[in-house]
């Protein structure tokens, strides 16, 4: 993408570290942005889920006549019609478990068991409320705990996809809900515990809320000319065309993947999601086929995990931690996604930002009868620091010591071993924390309230590993003009790596951010890259832009040298005119980049080099909490983070709070409610995501003074680091201001209204 | 099917409607983008359009209700070329991520500052409390609407 009204400054001097305004501000501001949500294509059919109504059920029949029978319906496909087209049409990233629609049994209410295909979407939709399914119920399980020894079995056996090695000794696997079991073992937790001076044990919980992004789920498969190209909201559009391509039997170059921009990602949209379901469709009726999903649909299609923490800790009589274990179990729903990569990759880091010499972790996914979980702004972490940091002030709290200080006296250090094993590296957890006691004034008087709004405030710290190894190949394209195409499967939801990306390369090519054209991911053109999640693009597709324009960069020098030109001083117009006689051909560079990394041995989790790059975060809130209705208003909120060097300070300042202000919808007010496996909230006017007057009044945000030395011109990942800390600080400031401990998510104003009444001996009558 | 006349961004245009469009349907066939259904229900915003210049959800309303009506949509301004005042300040304030709420929002600003050329924070959080934003570019777009009741009045 590329704003051909942006000027270029005059004397633009260093390209990172510059707030360039974003490629797309024109195009989003008036409109025109290109999204899936708005492609039409001739002749194309609407398609329509029908879904299951019940949690755990056996198929016994589909009957689809009356919908067949609408006027304007064109097909009523269901797993049979699939099947003859794909023999094994299972998916998914970790393990090859989710059907395309519904075979024999139902796993959740709300899974695809049919598709109407209509050219009216009314019609598609109208026809799908009238397929009728003859269910016989089986026994099911929704909670996390639950399933570790349930009789409800959600899977009968377990499909490891092959692609993660640490999961093939699950193959074959028969009557279990665990769908991944990660163990690390560091030093001797028994024997600390034995000679802590005091034993701390909690157990903490979070709900099951969901990505929402504000559009909807939406894929278009057209299958013109032996191929299919599909246009995709979705984050990993190199994953989408290798999937597709291996449920077909195709090779890659037959599929075609376009991404445009997407209307918000927030890792709803990675791996399959529509994508199978819409190629199956369109290779079916030999038509192009969209499916676009509704707000209430994507309540159906994925979410974040529900999870239990165990945590205990022993500490000695100096504040120091000696022990830690910790239990962990993912509420994974139905279908695996990436929830086994969420319980191994953010499992490691249980135990906190912490120098602890004993620690024992156990982190399970679980299968359950819900809709499916996987990624969601932090990949498991935020309900990891919900259980350390609430801990963390609990323990300070009865040993008489300053949060601050407790952190402080406990903190990873430079270069020492995290529970991995892994020594620390440009990973500035002391530096985060002491900016964020700077600015909370944490040694200065505070106002407590009085009467009936009582004041308090609290901090939490996290951090986060990289998901790792991963992939990213870039190409840039110089044209004869001097201007700049950069090709790479980044995909833009929001986080303008667009600009980004242009920064980079523009950085080595000694030219304006602006005079590179971004193209967006199309799997014909664009080259491999893993996916955009995790906060892993800045680090791996940035280095692998860095190396394209490197190397275009040495081809454009080279080709001076060929000329016998000085290759400093010539304008890259007159090289191109020198070699072939008038404005023609091209220079082209490429880059590629794989991190090292060192697996985890399975059975003590210890890893030489676990992740490339840290990720800190860190949260500090100031809040009010009204005592007659346990309202609790933020009053102040300052985010500080460690990003490595910003490529772009502005954007880096926008992810901060937005990741924050996300993750304060997911502490207060957000929760997925059900009966029977059923959500009964599906829709924004029962489920209730931040708006305006939830913002708190004064938002602080500072990446520091930080240099990731192994990532591209010093910078790091830093999308999710603003959702670390919030949940737990503003529970240690509810403590702070009213004492009582809120140990489950979310911190709504009845929930804070139940325990001050319990403190205060005056439960309610239903308690 | 009824045939309904209106005025859409100044330009008089007739349109065939059935009784269930709504006015995002209708647009979106117009080949209009910046109006766009997610919540269905009338309460992120996104589907914001001005009817006789009211801003309504276009997700709720009828299509066939345009009849005779004068329909602004975010298209207006690009037609004229330039960023308008509201527009430049949230480029300015970088006041949008994905994009796709960001019409809704500069098409409310428009109406509050049309309203109340000097709206206080609190203000500007009431009157745009209706749209929504998952990216939570809250921050930026308050700065972004005080920025262009600032234009506005330098340029008054």
């Amino acid at each position: 993408m590329n704003d051909p009204r942006a000027k270029e400054p005059r004397n633009h001097g260093p390209q990172v570290g510059r707030s360039v305004p974003r490629k797309e501000t024109h195009a989003k501001l008036t409109g025109t942005a290109a999204y899936v949500h708005h492609l039409v294509l001739p002749g194309m059919l609407h398609g329509k889920v029908a879904r299951s109504r019940v949690a755990h059920a056996r198929i016994r029949g589909i009957d689809t006549r009356a919908a067949s029978a609408l006027e304007g319906v064109y097909r009523v496909l269901t797993a049979a019609d699939v099947g003859k087209l794909i023999p094994d049409p299972h998916y998914g990233p970790a393990f090859h478990d989710q059907p395309i629609l519904a075979i024999d049994k139902v796993r959740f209410a709300g899974e695809p068991v049919a598709l109407v295909l209509a050219y009216d979407p009314h019609v598609a939709q109208a026809a799908a409320a009238l397929i009728e399914v003859d269910y016989e119920p089986l026994p099911a399980v929704y909670d996390e705990v639950e399933a570790m020894t349930s009789k409800a079995v959600v899977h009968e056996v377990l499909k490891p996809a092959g692609t993660f090695p640490d999961l093939k000794h699950l193959a074959g696997k028969r009557d279990t809900n665990i769908a991944l079991d990660y163990h690390l073992e560091r030093g001797d937790p028994a024997k600390a515990f034995a000679q802590a001076a005091h034993v701390f044990e909690h157990t903490f919980k979070t709900q099951q809320v969901l990505h929402l992004p504000l559009e909807p789920f939406v894929s278009l498969a057209d299958p013109a000319d032996e191929r299919l190209t599909i246009h995709t909201a979705s984050q990993s559009p190199s994953f989408v065309r290798i999937e597709i391509a291996r449920l077909l039997g195709w090779p890659e170059n037959r599929v075609r993947v376009q991404v445009p921009f997407l209307g918000g990602g927030f890792g709803a949209k990675l791996y399959i999601k529509l994508e199978a379901l819409v190629a199956a469709a369109a290779l079916i009726v030999r038509r192009p086929v969209k499916i676009a999903l509704t707000m209430e649909e994507q309540f159906y299609t994925i979410t974040k995990h529900a999870a239990t923490l165990r945590i205990k800790s022993g500490v000695d009589s100096a504040g120091r931690i000696v022990a830690r274990e910790c239990e962990v179990w993912w509420n994974g729903g139905a279908y695996a996604d990436i929830g086994p990569r969420v319980t191994q990759k953010s499992g490691f880091t249980a135990p906190g930002p912490y120098d602890i010499d004993n620690v024992s972790i156990a982190s399970y996914a679980l299968y359950t009868n819900l809709p499916p979980a996987g990624a969601l702004r932090g990949f498991g972490i935020p309900q990891l620091v919900w259980a350390y940091e609430s801990q963390a002030d609990m323990i300070a709290r009865a040993i008489g010591m300053d949060p601050l200080e407790f952190r402080r006296k406990n903190i990873l250090r430079e270069g020492r071993p995290q529970a991995t094993g892994t020594p620390m590296r440009d990973a500035a957890i002391g530096q985060v924390l002491e900016r964020l006691a700077q600015r909370m004034q944490w040694q200065a008087p505070f106002d407590r309230g009085s009467g009936t709004v009582r004041r308090g405030r609290g901090m939490a710290i996290g951090f986060k590993a990289s998901i790792s190894p991963t992939t990213s190949v870039a190409i840039v394209n110089v044209s004869a003009d001097g201007s700049c195409h950069l090709l790479c499967s980044t995909v833009d939801m929001g986080q303008a790596s667009d600009t980004a990306m242009a920064q980079i390369a523009a950085e080595v090519l000694g030219m304006p951010a602006e005079r590179i054209a971004v193209v967006h991911p199309d799997t014909d053109v664009t080259p491999y890259d893993m996916a955009t999640l995790g906060s892993r693009s800045t680090y791996h597709m940035g280095h692998a832009v860095k190396r394209a324009a490197e190397d275009a960069r040495d081809k454009l020098l080279a080709l001076a040298g060929e000329l016998g030109v000085p290759p400093e001083t010539t304008p890259i117009p007159d090289l191109f005119k020198k070699k072939y006689g008038m404005q023609a051909g091209n220079v082209i560079g490429m880059g590629s980049f794989v991190p090292a990394y060192a697996p985890t041995d399975h059975a003590t989790g210890q890893s030489s080099n676990v992740t490339p790059y840290w990720m800190i975060g860190a949260t500090g809130v100031e809040i009010e909490v009204d005592t007659e209705t346990g309202v609790v208003t933020v009053t102040r909120m300052i985010n500080v983070a460690d990003a490595g060097k910003a490529i772009n300070p502005a954007v880096v300042d926008t992810q901060l709070s937005g990741a924050a202000i996300m993750q304060l919808g997911f502490t207060l007010t957000e929760q997925m409610h059900f009966s029977e496996g059923q959500v009964t909230n599906p829709s924004l006017a029962d489920y209730k995501i931040p708006g305006m007057l939830d913002l708190p009044a004064v938002i602080e945000n500072e990446a520091v003074e930080a240099n990731e030395q192994a990532g591209p011109f010093g910078a790091k990942g830093v999308g999710e680091s603003g959702t670390f800390g919030v949940s737990p600080a503003i529970a240690n400031a509810i403590e702070d201001a009213v004492g009582v401990r809120l140990t489950s998510l979310p911190i709504t104003a009845e929930a804070v209204y139940r325990a001050l009444r319990k403190a205060a001996g005056r439960p309610l009558d239903d308690e | 099917m009824k045939t309904i006349r209106f005025e859409l961004n100044g330009e008089p245009v007739t349109a065939q409607v059935e009784p269930h469009h709504n006015v995002v349907e209708l647009l979106q066939t117009m080949g209009l983008r910046g109006a766009r259904e997610s919540c269905g229900q009338g309460l992120c915003g996104c589907c914001t359009v001005l009817v006789d210049g009211l801003a309504v959800s276009g997700c709720l309303y009828f299509a066939a209700q345009l009849d005779g009506a004068r329909v602004d949509t975010i298209e207006r301004t690009e037609r004229e070329g330039e960023l308008d005042v509201v527009q430049q300040a949230f480029a300015e304030c970088g006041a949008f991520q994905c994009g796709f709420c960001t019409p809704g929002f500069v098409l409310m600003t428009r109406q509050l500052l049309a309203h109340n050329p000097a709206p206080s924070e609190d203000e500007i959080r009431h009157y745009l409390s209706g749209n929504l934003c998952r990216c939570a570019t809250y921050p930026e777009i308050i700065r972004a609407v005080q920025l262009a009741a600032r234009i506005r009045k330098a340029g008054a």
